[in-house]
């Protein structure tokens, strides 16, 4: 049921609603109204409640179940972070308040540009972007901005591995550049031949996961980087798999010059069924100059707002205000709760949990895609050899997964794996989970031997089946027309 | 096994070309390519009038799951467009070949018909 | 150690299984070199009643005891029902329903969300939602350019000066790259609104696209119908960029003028999303049918599963990033799920009539308010015509000097338009919504004045040391 077949003209949720004159009444110019209606829901207030809670209850969640979304980081959001950054004073403060009613949130987030600055290995921090992909956009654009300062206008090229998330691609069309793509050799490296034919004086940068999205480490990433440099060209780190290495490696040290992070993933902030997140950059000291604003600045004793007046060679500003603040708020709370060690263990124990779910799926008959690496924070099954004999497919699997009560890793990416699941079950889930999820794969797999069909009509046990996305997409019904 | 017609010609990008009696080239994409795709759900023409260069992206397909430009084979300007496939864009796994067709182009470089491939250079293309 | 449930036993089994003597070996494949001893700069970590007092203590420094700044970010009393609902883990902590059977409660909610915002705007479609307003104004800038028929492409748009500023920054510094420029229109400086004769000016450009926000920056009801139909006379698109609350009692983007504006987008911070220091707020974004594949960002559809029982699902995924990669609508990967959570409750609880009279009660407020200053010496409204919930007052001073001194007493009393219109320095932009009493408005003129006087005082110490030296 949607919520607007629970509406009846004239009823309201009374204690919610203010008293006002008509717009007659205030004298308001007739012209300048509106005539229509709108479909909005007249409900009570406990319609509007049950509703919602009852939808709530149709969602797979961290809090009610494990989650190994791959390259997703779905780890345990503490509820610390979302309590206090929901402080009232917290959340009354305006944007734009005077500095003085805004000491200890500018303060915050000082500290915040400083954690991620020791953490990455880098020299300046902007944290406005307001997602990994708005981050990205920062990222080049400070590279175009480089370039272009210097003079250098020939360099329109981005170079972005075949593995890269398609947000790479996409982001480097955004900033004007074109896009060549390099493959990755069999191993799931970079092949650093082709690397060297593909830069030259057209090369403004690369961008690059490491860990890769393949789940490995790029192993020769500083020959990489001395590559890209002596051709001109900068490089960008996509921080996406930031958990793999927190605390331990940095980009900064393997050469690189800019780099976004997902604090969503990385520090824990809530996913919220898709957003907000929160994609700061981190520069090395020749993209200073460049970072977007505002930043927090600190001087007698006092912090402020750095704008455009203090940093003229800024890319410029990106959102409204400072990005999705509360989301900062709550990554800075995390990051002093995990403090200097915690940030290692993270990667420890994320680096842990992978490498052990892998071997278990591996001695139970599952085929990985790179059997001969370690996992870092996530690594990928290829159900190839299911789809060729028993006609079952990643997705098969995926689905499945839900009737046992565990949400499906992503699958079908990276592309270039085919049949793929891309599995992360990161640091705060226990080693009894992993036993269950790694019994529910085997006990999928011997199904999918006696009675595949279970895989086929998979899911039963959720509200909806397998649903028709060839009528959504051919007759699109976007919004309640009212029947 | 996709169907390859031998009286067609076709590019490396997966289209096909067909010279009509009136000299036009008619286009579209092989069966083939629309298994990969999928059910299709979406096709964007190019506008009668417009001219492009050979390899130029032109029109759009669309399945579910993938989206994928077609190229103009040859160099020259559109003097059809097949409307029916914005209504029924499954025409073009139905009939990839016949009904299914994308649009006609009059060609301003004959000689570029040269360079396309033959069926059976196709058919190992795709093998 | 914090969120790690490992124990002792479980590590040494685990390692086990893999075959590794300690955890550090699992980091064999990366280089020594690249691996660093702990970060010396980031402190020891907390527990949560440390954090706790931290925290609490920071709030505290940011209290204030009435905000009259709007520009862009608008206070509004938020039913406790919305947040206690959006906070529910299921909400808070699922992600991008990319599996449709495992996420019914998100989808659903976006698709009545999508509902509600596009009839809100009267459009006929709305997309899930992006960042926030002022990059939503960006996208849809990108939208228009490419929705441009290919015989007559355009790279300029028309930006009313009555615009956000940060929001036409925002726009420049997103798109500028693909070599799309935004020029100007400016604003008449009596009505503080944009005029015909000042569109007629650019007549030549051939642009793309005309933004219009109503009401504008400065709070003023623009003469939208007539904007509309000269800029659909000259073939440009129309977007509208608008405040959704104030969509209940002003006319909607859908019936300006004869044939509606084309984008409508803004931000949806007012729809029961706190203050919070700039965000998370939500972009909202909505069109017309023939427009939605160019369209950015996800989008939510109804279908039905293989029991033809009714379902929904993310579709027209083809446009995205993740599919179409180098040539995607936009990068944009993530929507404002949470904030859009927030807001879909938000709607349902007030619905028409309860936002519409939030709207009425802030209009109310806003001219009591605009009666008690008028009465104080040497200050006016800047702006004839009429105004939504904010107001220019011009002041003897520079504003700056008022909001800090009006600070002092817990008061934030505007925005100070001298930081990005420099002939405005002693402009002040006020805002007001329904959640101000009459006291508090009084208190407002009381402070007001004082700090005119303590300034003038000063001022004039100041001219008389000048004097006297």
């Amino acid at each position: 049921m949607l919520i607007f077949e629970l509406s009846q003209p004239n009823r309201h949720a009374n204690a919610l609603q203010v008293q006002a004159p008509t717009a007659a009444a205030l004298g308001l110019p007739k012209h300048t109204l509106r005539q229509t209606k709108t479909k909005l829901p007249a409900a009570s207030e406990l319609d509007v409640v049950r509703h919602y809670t009852r939808l709530s209850q149709k969602n797979f969640s961290i809090d009610t179940h494990f989650y190994p979304l791959g390259s997703c980081t779905m780890k345990y959001n503490p509820r610390a972070a979302h309590r206090l950054a929901s402080l009232p004073d917290f959340l009354a403060r305006h944007p734009m308040a005077p500095i003085v009613h805004s000491q200890g949130f500018l303060q915050s987030m000082y500290e915040l540009q400083d954690i991620l600055k020791a953490v990455t290995g880098m020299k300046g921090v902007s944290l406005t972007p307001m997602a990994g992909a708005q981050g990205e956009f920062a990222g080049v654009a400070m590279i175009r901005a480089y370039h272009l300062d210097r003079g250098d206008t020939q360099r329109t090229e981005i170079i972005v591995p075949d593995a890269a998330h398609g947000t790479n691609p996409a982001t480097a069309v955004m900033c004007g550049f074109t896009v060549k793509e390099i493959p990755t050799n069999k191993n799931g490296d970079i092949d650093l031949d082709v690397l060297k034919a593909a830069v030259g004086p057209q090369t403004a940068g690369i961008m690059l996961t490491n860990p890769s999205t393949l789940g490995v480490f790029e192993r020769k990433i500083q020959e990489v980087a001395r590559i890209v440099h002596e051709a001109g060209g900068l490089l960008y780190y996509d921080g996406a798999n930031l958990n793999a290495i927190l605390g331990h490696v940095r980009p900064g040290d393997m050469g690189f010059d800019v780099l976004h992070m997902n604090l969503h993933k990385t520090f824990a902030t809530t996913h919220g069924g898709g957003g907000p997140g929160a994609g700061p950059v981190a520069v090395s000291q020749r993209l200073v100059p460049y970072l977007p604003t505002p930043m927090v600045g600190y001087e007698n004793n006092q912090y402020r707002w750095l704008t455009e007046k203090d940093c003229p060679k800024t890319i410029g500003r990106l959102s409204t205000f400072m990005g999705n603040a509360g989301i900062l708020l709550r990554a800075h709370i995390y990051a002093r709760m995990l403090g200097r060690e915690g940030m290692r263990r993270v990667s420890e124990f994320a680096t842990l949990n992978a490498n052990y779910l892998m071997t278990k799926l591996k001695q139970a008959g599952f085929d990985l895609a790179y059997p001969t690496r370690r996992a870092s924070h996530e690594f990928i099954v290829t159900m190839q050899k299911q789809n060729k004999e028993l006609g079952i497919s990643a997705m098969d699997i995926a689905k499945r997964l839900l009737d046992y009560g565990m949400h499906a890793p992503t699958t079908y990416f990276p592309l270039l794996v085919p049949e793929c699941l891309l599995i992360e079950p990161t640091e705060t889930e226990s080693k009894a989970t992993l036993d269950a999820f790694a019994a529910a794969m085997i006990s999928i797999l011997s199904e999918a031997e006696t009675c595949p069909e279970k895989l086929h009509d998979a899911p039963l046990t959720r509200p909806v089946r397998r649903l028709d996305d060839v009528k959504a997409a051919k007759e699109l019904d976007l919004v309640w027309k009212g029947e | 096994m996709s169907h390859v017609p031998t009286e067609l010609k076709y590019t490396s990008s997966h289209e096909w070309a067909r010279v009509e009696s009136d000299g036009s080239i008619t286009v579209g994409i092989t069966d083939h390519a629309q298994a990969l795709l999928g059910d299709l759900v979406f096709v964007q023409l190019p506008d009668v009038g417009d001219t492009f260069k050979a390899g130029q992206d032109t029109a759009v397909v669309e399945s579910v799951k993938a989206a994928s430009d077609v190229y103009a084979p040859i160099s020259g300007e559109i003097i059809a467009s097949n409307d029916a496939l914005s209504q029924t864009p499954e025409l073009i796994n139905s009939a990839p070949y016949s009904d299914g067709w994308i649009f006609k182009i009059k060609p301003s470089n004959t000689a570029e018909l040269a360079k396309l491939l033959d069926a059976e250079t196709y058919i190992k293309q795709i093998g | 150690m914090p969120f790690i449930p490992h124990t002792k036993d479980d590590i040494s089994a685990m390692l086990e299984t893999i075959g590794a003597n300690n955890i550090k070996d699992l980091f064999d494949e990366i280089p020594a070199d690249l691996q660093v001893p702990p970060q010396q700069e980031i402190p020891e970590g907390l527990n949560e009643l440390q954090i706790t007092r931290l925290m609490q203590q920071r709030a505290k420094q940011d209290h204030h005891s009435g905000c009259f700044i709007g520009a862009g970010a608008y206070e509004h009393h938020i039913p406790a029902a919305v947040w206690d609902i959006a906070s529910r883990g299921e909400f808070l902590t699922a992600y991008t329903p990319y599996q449709a059977e495992a996420s019914q409660g998100t989808l659903q909610l976006l698709y009545e969300y999508q509902t509600m915002m596009a009839s809100l705007m009267g459009m006929e479609v709305s997309n899930a939602s992006l960042y926030d307003g002022a990059s939503a104004l960006a996208e849809a800038i990108l939208m228009a350019i490419r929705s441009l028929p290919k015989s007559h492409p355009s790279k300029t748009i028309l930006v009313a000066g009555s615009l956000h500023p940060h929001y036409r920054q925002t726009a420049e510094a997103i798109v500028t790259a693909q070599g799309i420029k935004l020029i100007e229109v400016p604003f008449d400086t009596k009505t503080g609104t944009i005029t015909i004769n000042s569109l007629e000016a650019h007549k030549s450009l051939q642009a793309a696209a005309l933004v219009i926000q109503q009401p504008n920056f400065f709070g003023q009801i623009e003469e939208v119908d007539r904007l509309t139909d000269w800029a659909h006379a000259n073939n440009l698109f129309v977007i509208a960029v608008v405040n959704p609350i104030a969509a209940t009692l002003f006319k909607e983007p859908g019936s300006w003028g004869e044939k509606g504006a084309d984008i409508a987008c803004g931000e949806g911070q007012p729809l029961g999303i706190p203050l919070a220091s700039g965000g998370p707020y939500f972009g909202f974004m909505c069109t017309r049918m023939s427009l939605v594949r160019q369209m950015p960002g996800r989008i939510i559809g109804r279908t039905v599963d293989v029991d033809n029982k009714p379902g929904f699902t993310l579709t027209l995924q083809a446009r995205e990033q993740h599919i179409r990669r180098a040539k995607a609508t936009s990068n944009i990967c993530t929507n404002q799920g949470l904030a859009v959570t927030a807001a879909t409750i938000f709607m349902s609880l007030l619905g028409e009539n309860g936002l519409q009279n939030m709207a009425l009660a802030s209009y109310q407020n806003t001219q009591a308010l605009i009666k008690i200053v008028s009465a104080i010496a040497h200050v006016h409204v800047l702006y004839e015509g009429n105004h939504f919930h904010e107001f220019v007052l011009h002041l003897p001073v520079k504003a700056s000097a008022v909001i800090e001194e009006m600070a002092k007493q817990g008061i934030q009393a505007g925005y100070d338009l001298g930081q990005t219109f420099p002939a405005l320095a002693n402009a002040l932009l006020i805002c007001v919504t329904e959640t101000k009493t009459e006291e508090d408005l009084q208190q407002y003129g009381k402070a007001l004045q004082a700090a005119l006087q303590t300034l003038g005082k000063r001022n004039g110490e100041k001219n008389h040391a000048a004097v006297t030296a």
